[in-house]
């Protein structure tokens, strides 16, 4: 890896830090095999401040923290406690010191209501009433405000983050952990959230906050540590800096923009659904509701939309993993496939990537070669002859696409679960790329995946859809979306708004579409 | 000093294979304390366990007996369990495929031709798949655990064993003994040597090359491991995870019952209330300890069945009880489940804390 030759010194622009130090951390270094994962890392809370801790998806930050929050033992370095050198081998003596963590993946009971989910986290004896006054008492402070008696299954993404928020501020914790609280909320949501740090901050709390989002960080951090291979290769006070100067640091070389290309006309429809639904399978479950929309050769659709809004139960009917009750609802290459599984849609030249790489878009356990298989068996590239594997056919293919796809790997064909997010990520989207396929529906396309890679992954979608092929993205992320959509939906309560060109829509529509707000004007089935 | 497990970033080939040999060894290592504890010498006890059994040509050929059926068994539970289905049942499919077998020569005894000993065993096969069919039907209709009904099926299968060579299947020339007619020429599978050794130890060779084939080679053996493994993915790469409970379970129900129509017809010739020492549930050893891979299950196989032989030698010049065959293949599963632990972690002796001072 090249460095900028701008990160030689630690501190760029000695800016004047307040507060007293809360947390030092010196020298930490946690191996995990042969990876280094904190290679001599040092950091200094101090009370009242804002610090970003930025950096790609595995720079070394969730180890980090994880340490910080005595989720993990480090093999070297010392942590102090306001002067105090301390070993904190348990969460428990992480929040005893006074140390709080809001996790990126929520640990919530989704059965059980808010009051009960809170009472479960703090230490008994204390009573069921005293303890929802204290809810009602400290989310009103706040401004977040919350019933402790509803059930956190009917409850919103952004609404079950302010109960991780609240059940942490109970502990009346003097650092809050937070990390990539910002992924998961509309941009209202997050707006809301800032609030609440800069209040907590001003009245002395410390917030180490994690986020590999920009904007955010400038606009409310007041100092920046930035990560990069498990070393800390910068400190900075963020709003000295451009967001170009933070994204440079962070990956290590300069971000180059994607290529557009010219606006694409109007091609065949390679998708087309019509009154598309499907009742909830389960409880949680999302019901879609008369889906309606066209995806024509040539252009990128997205799906805008918050987490658990029917995006993976309207993917697995497109897949045909799950099978829709009308068989022309949905219609791939102008036949009707509502009721085919995926093997014969794959085979009428769409190609899907689903959310989760690991378990779904590939097995752990297999091989790249033999992953390759798993969804190319049945589409004519000569994998399996009269039912036996030609595992020959299969390298080659896996060596191509490592190739093409600058899939890095520590040695040949490893098994999937030895590449990092990224790299398996681009495995499983150059697998069907590699299929040159006429329809490409994919899920969260860059989700947990490093900015290199998501760039590179992104160029990819706009090229296919360049070259004659219709893409569906399913996306949470708004930047991800305005990068590369020629036109834009959003899914809210398995409803889907009518697809609008990108450049005739703002972040603010979008945001407020994602919110289920313009739900009435958003015409179901009477899309384009 | 702590020890902890640490995920390795990949399978560990070289565990996979010392696992086995890891287990087996302390397998042995605890037997010889047990054996101590009984009063014998280690040395002589587990000499007469392991060895003495292999020293004599009768013994051998008796050895070869009873791994046919562990082997045969063994490589379609190898089938089920790569699948992730759970058939702890094959006891009783080795039993029902055992009575179907048997209607021939019991009910129509006066019929031999070159016809009987086929149709003896399509009909044992097939006794076994219909075993080993109604828990997987069960599962793909109504979700019941597979694990409890096909164990539940076991017990069925035996009583109506013993129901029937008690009562309507009863040899009426017997003296009243609970056993069925002896099976005539016709309806006995050919011997191989001049001992016990009979043609159902071809039929475990042929399944173990043709399943070691399909699992290693074909798009069936992937679709297996896939289902196994990641049931998502393998819905995602077009695969059915109900077919697959049913294809996983008739074929090792018909393993099974192959199995089980063997050992009546190459060994013991009449059907008494008792025709397995468990064969059906030590096969879930052998599965587990030959890496559910089918060559690896011919070799395990074969050392399950010596521990059948140590047990009754052990027995006869020592005078332990032979209940020490079960205590070893518990052993044995036990060491082999934990042993599987290093194949993805690692052992790693952790430091105290931060607190002990790094830097």
């Amino acid at each position: 890896m090249t460095v900028d030759d701008t990160t030689d010194p630690q501190q760029r622009q000695a800016h004047q830090r307040r507060g007293t130090i809360l947390l030092e951390a010196q020298g930490i270094t946690k191996r995990f095999g042969d990876i280094l994962a904190n290679d001599d890392v040092s950091l200094t809370l101090r009370a009242g401040e804002i610090h970003a801790l930025l950096g790609e998806n595995g720079a070394g930050k969730s180890t980090l923290v994880k340490i910080l929050y005595g989720a993990l033992d480090p093999n070297s370095g010392d942590l102090a406690w306001q002067g105090q050198t301390v070993g904190i081998a348990s969460p428990a003596e992480a929040r005893a010191l006074g140390i709080g963590m809001v996790f990126q993946h929520f640990s919530l009971f989704e059965a059980l209501t808010v009051a009960e989910n809170i009472a479960l986290a703090l230490p008994p004896g204390q009573s069921f009433r005293e303890l929802s006054d204290r809810i009602r008492t400290v989310s009103r402070d706040y401004g977040l405000t919350l019933d402790p008696s509803a059930i956190v299954a009917d409850l919103s993404v952004g609404v079950r983050q302010r109960i991780e928020i609240v059940r942490c501020l109970l502990q009346e914790p003097r650092l809050i952990i937070m990390d990539e609280p910002t992924s998961v909320l509309t941009p209202q949501e997050a707006d809301q959230l800032f609030v609440t740090l800069e209040r907590l901050a001003s009245e002395g709390c410390a917030i180490l906050y994690i986020s590999h989002r920009l904007e955010e960080v400038q606009r409310i951090c007041h100092h920046a540590t930035i990560m990069r291979h498990g070393k800390v290769v910068m400190e900075c006070d963020p709003t000295q800096e451009t967001a170009g100067s933070l994204a440079r640091l962070m990956v290590g070389s300069a971000v180059h923009d994607l290529k557009r290309g010219v606006a694409p006309r109007e091609g065949n429809v390679h998708l087309a659904l019509k009154g598309l639904s499907a009742d909830a399978e389960g409880p949680f479950s999302v019901a879609i509701d008369t889906i309606g929309l066209d995806v024509h050769a040539g252009e990128v659709v997205a799906i805008a939309g918050i987490a658990g809004n029917g995006q993976s139960e309207l993917f697995e009917l497109l897949s045909g993993e799950r099978l829709a009750t009308i068989d022309t609802s949905v219609m791939i290459g102008g036949m009707p496939m509502g009721r085919a599984g995926i093997t014969k849609r794959r085979r009428a030249g769409a190609a899907f990537v689903p959310e989760e790489r690991l378990g779904h878009g590939a097995v752990p356990g297999l091989k790249l070669s033999e992953n390759l298989v798993l969804t190319r068996h049945g589409t004519g590239d000569g994998l399996v002859r009269s039912g036996f594997v030609k595992t020959g056919r299969a390298g080659e293919l896996e060596q191509k696409i490592k190739k093409n796809f600058d899939v890095r790997m520590s040695h040949d064909d490893p098994e999937a679960r030895a590449l990092s997010g990224g790299n398996l990520q681009k495995f499983v989207i150059g697998r069907e790329l590699d299929r040159r396929p006429d329809l490409l529906v994919v899920n969260q396309p860059t989700w947990g995946v490093d900015a290199g890679a998501a760039a590179l992954i992104r160029q990819e979608l706009i090229d296919l859809s360049r070259h004659g092929a219709a893409v569906l993205v399913i996306s949470q992320d708004l930047d991800e979306i305005f990068e590369i959509a020629d036109r834009v939906a959003v899914i809210s309560r398995g409803k889907l708004s009518e697809a609008i060109p990108s450049n005739k829509l703002t972040r603010e529509r979008v945001g407020l579409l994602m919110g289920g707000l313009e739900e009435k004007t958003g015409g179901a089935g009477d899309a384009a | 000093m702590r020890l902890e497990l640490e995920k390795r970033a990949e399978r560990s080939t070289a565990m996979a294979l010392l696992s086995p040999v890891i287990a087996i060894t302390l397998t042995l290592v605890t037997g010889a304390v047990l054996f101590a504890a009984l009063g014998q010498n280690p040395a002589v006890a587990l000499y007469m366990f392991f060895v003495d059994p292999l020293t004599a040509s009768w013994s051998l050929q008796e050895l070869v007996v009873k791994a046919t059926p562990l082997i045969l068994i063994g490589v379609g539970l190898a089938v089920c369990f790569l699948s992730n289905t759970w058939n702890i049942g094959a006891e009783g499919q080795f039993t029902a495929g055992a009575l179907a077998g048997s209607m021939l020569p019991i009910l129509l005894p006066g019929f031999e031709s070159f016809l009987t000993l086929p149709l003896m065993l399509v009909m044992g096969i097939a006794g076994g798949m219909l075993w080993g069919g109604i828990p997987a039907i069960l599962k793909v209709r109504f979700g019941t655990n597979e694990i409890l009904t096909s164990l539940m099926l076991v017990y069925i299968s035996q009583l109506l064993l013993d129901w029937l060579v008690r009562g309507p299947w009863r040899d009426p020339e017997g003296f009243n003994f609970p056993e069925s007619r002896v099976f005539s020429e016709a309806a006995t599978l050919p011997a191989l040597a001049d001992g016990r050794m009979h043609v159902g130890a071809i039929f475990a060779v042929i399944a173990v090359i043709a399943l070691a084939v399909v699992l290693m080679k074909t798009l069936k053996g992937f679709e297996i491991r896939v289902l196994g493994q990641a049931p998502r993915a393998g819905r995602f790469a077009g695969f059915s995870r109900n077919k697959m409970i049913l294809f996983a379970f008739l074929l090792s129900g018909g393993l099974a019952g192959l199995a089980g129509i063997s050992e009546v017809s190459g060994s013991v010739n009449q059907l008494t209330p008792v025709i397995s020492p468990g064969y059906g549930f030590t096969a879930i050893i052998v599965a587990f300890l030959g890496r559910l891979n089918p060559i690896g299950i011919f070799f395990s196989g074969f050392l399950l069945a010596l521990s059948y032989l140590g047990g009754e030698a052990a027995q006869v010049t020592l005078g332990i009880s032979d209940k020490t065959t079960r205590v070893f293949q518990g052993l044995l599963l036990f060491y082999v489940l934990a042993c599987d632990t290093l194949i993805l972690y690692r052992i790693r002796f952790a430091r105290p804390g931060v607190t002990a001072k790094g830097a």
